[in-house]
């Protein structure tokens, strides 16, 4: 049986392609989508090709707006994230303190607990506080739940880290400061760059928790669910393509440097 | 590239010492590397020679006493305002340097622009001119243990301090290491103190041998004064293999000191025994294995007058080509070892034939009987081959 061999030769790459085919399909419907001209206000069902949409991606009230809001809010939740979970994380690994073990298990909170949950609890604090919802209290609940991951990506690459690494720094005449820059931060690079691009996603779409404490400010996914219910602009698949792809130019621009650098240094 | 010879590369440790909670790591050292030479601290792990060294490197701060390099007191100084350098153990090459960078870092640290000449010239001297730009993982154990090197000598530090250097290569290598260390620091001339576990690699290499036990520096000297005249169980055991046989002191004659062990009587030079010697007060006499010659007992009168004799049965004989290695039974001692050369072997000797063993009174040390007579055995691995060699 020929076909029965050439299957089983081939079974892996089969099962490789069906999958890769399980995540894409997807991103190439919203992408192909983005394409449509639909006749009434939703875009579920295949017209004709046309690409007003992505000639005036802005073209729906509000959409920009709230995404700028999005990007802004990801932005400055991946800094604050980065920052304090790195700190966390050099805190775990190197000091030993009072309750480093129950930190150690309480930073991991905001990924084990429900997000509805923490959701409900954040707005119960904000509205006792007296705050005031909206930017700052979502920036506020997006650093405190993207800082487990971060805690979690840096803190696994500062323990397999060498600690007499640091140790040759200071004996080879860099100060504490330069030791920090030129060793210690290169080494733990890629966990903290893990980090903060986890932490870039999550905030960036983050839906559930944002809801509970925007107050009236409307972010891109709020704003999304919100169209889905009145009609979807094609100009939402604009944007998710764009997203996508800006994200695949990402990955592949850091591996091309990557085998560039490779190449040169063989 | 000789340093002057100003003392300033000496290392004096006085009275240093380091605790850690209510564990004494060091007990209060004095230690003096003289310029230029080559030290070993020697011990078993947990001895407090690489604490020691940290110490000398800044990386450990001392609980009481002093550094000094030369003049300079560097006790409080850190790790990077001393000129001093360390080779660490497996390495600590930066693994997101290349070769180049990882040599040239001390030299940008103190903010030396023009760097390529020096690196390139470091990175001949130890034969890695062709890897400048690979990283540290794309070497391979001994290539790596090189680029430590170089990235600490290119400082022209004023003393190099190595922590079990050789600690992750092969046996083979290791060898091939130890000879090519000692070239470099023939070379350069600079003061190299040296950590390591392996009494082998401590005496191949250094001038000086510093033999630590337990927080304190048991004995210090040349290794073969070490090794012919230990002070210590420890360094008896430590050092190679001996026998050591309990005895009573009898009388003193001349320069002597004439022992009863068993039935029979050993003659000890007084100058080689380290413990007190009043007349019925116990000794420990020690013999090196390779020191012993080994008559067949039926032979017995052949042996000369003057030499110390015990008799024996052959216990165990094994054949390991240069030599051969018998334990034998002993009234006095239930496991003497000797080591044979095998220039021309006597078919009598095999397990089961009695013997008489006797080697030259110049040859015995004396210990203080008060010690464990085990001291030093364990974690001592490689000492038969080291004395059978």
């Amino acid at each position: 049986m020929p076909f029965v061999t050439w299957l089983k030769r081939h079974l892996v790459v089969i099962a490789g392609l069906l999958t890769l085919a399980y995540l894409l399909l997807p991103n190439v419907i919203v992408t192909v989508f983005s394409f449509n001209k639909p006749k009434g206000r939703f875009n579920y069902e295949w017209q004709r090709f046309s690409t007003h949409a992505w000639k005036d991606p802005c073209g729906v009230a509000d959409m920009c707006g709230s995404l700028s809001i999005s990007l802004q809010i990801a932005v400055w939740a991946t800094v604050g994230a980065t920052i304090l979970g790195t700190m966390i994380s050099f805190a775990l690994v190197r000091y030993r303190f009072r309750a480093r073990g129950a930190v150690n298990s309480l930073i991991f909170l905001p990924m084990a607990m429900p997000e509805v949950v923490m959701a409900a609890s954040l707005l119960t604090l904000f509205l006792n506080m007296g705050a005031q919802l909206g930017f700052f209290t979502i920036l506020i609940a997006h650093i405190m739940f993207c800082l487990s991951f971060v805690v979690t990506a840096v803190k696994a690459r500062v323990m397999s880290m060498d600690p007499r690494l640091e140790e040759a720094a200071r004996d080879l005449y860099a100060g504490p400061v330069q030791t920090f820059l030129r060793v210690t931060l290169p080494i733990a690079a890629p966990g903290i760059a893990a980090g903060a691009l986890l932490s870039f996603a999550l905030s960036f779409d983050d839906f559930i928790i944002t809801n509970f404490n925007a107050g009236s400010t409307v972010t891109f996914p709020m704003f999304v669910w919100g169209s889905a219910q009145r009609g979807t602009p094609v100009q939402i698949n604009v944007i998710g393509t764009a997203m996508f792809l800006i994200a695949v130019l990402f990955v592949l621009t850091s591996m091309v440097v990557g085998n560039r650098r490779n190449k040169q240094k063989a | 590239m000789k340093t002057t010879p100003d003392n300033s590369g000496d290392v004096r440790l006085s009275g240093i010492s380091k605790t850690y909670g209510s564990f004494t790591a060091v007990h209060p050292l004095d230690l003096t590397v003289p310029e230029g030479s080559f030290f070993a601290l020697l011990g078993a792990s947990g001895c407090g020679k690489t604490t020691t060294l940290r110490m000398i490197a800044g990386l450990e701060e001392p609980t009481t006493g002093t550094v000094r390099l030369g003049e300079q007191d560097v006790t409080h100084l850190p790790p990077y305002k001393r000129p001093v350098n360390t080779v660490f153990q497996s390495y600590a090459l930066f693994p997101h340097l290349d070769i180049f960078e990882n040599v040239a870092f001390g030299l940008r640290r103190r903010g030396i622009k023009s760097v390529k000449k020096q690196v390139e010239d470091m990175l001949e001297l130890v034969q890695l001119g062709e890897q400048a730009r690979k990283k540290p993982h794309q070497l391979s154990g001994g290539q790596q243990q090189r680029v430590a090197v170089a990235r600490a000598l290119i400082n022209h530090p004023k003393v190099l301090l190595l922590d079990e250097p050789l600690g992750a290569l092969d046996l083979k290598l290791r060898r091939q290491m130890q000879l090519e260390l000692k070239r470099i620091q023939t070379e350069v001339g600079i003061t190299f103190v040296h950590v390591t576990h392996d009494q082998e690699e401590a005496m191949t290499m250094a001038d000086t041998v510093a033999v630590m036990n337990g927080g304190r520096v048991e004995q210090l000297g040349s290794p073969a004064d070490l090794y012919e005249n230990p002070r210590s169980t420890f360094v008896a055991n430590f050092l190679g293999t001996s026998n050591l046989i309990e005895a009573e002191v009898d009388t003193k004659n001349g320069d002597d000191i004439v022992l009863k062990a068993g039935g029979g009587k050993l003659v000890l030079p007084e100058a080689r025994c380290s413990a007190p010697t009043t007349a019925g007060g116990k000794v420990l006499v020690g013999i090196r294995p390779e020191k012993i010659s080994l008559t067949h007992a039926d032979d017995a009168g052949e042996i000369p007058d003057g030499r110390n004799r015990l008799t024996g049965t052959i216990a165990d004989a094994s054949f390991i080509g240069v030599s051969t290695q018998y334990v034998i039974d002993s009234p006095v001692c239930d496991e003497l070892a000797v080591y044979v050369q095998n220039v021309e072997r006597d078919g009598r000797l095999v397990p089961g034939a009695d013997v008489v063993l006797h080697w030259s009174p110049a040859h015995t040390f004396g210990l203080d009987a008060a010690q464990s007579l085990l001291a030093g055995t364990v974690g001592s691995a490689g000492t038969e081959e080291e004395a059978a060699a």
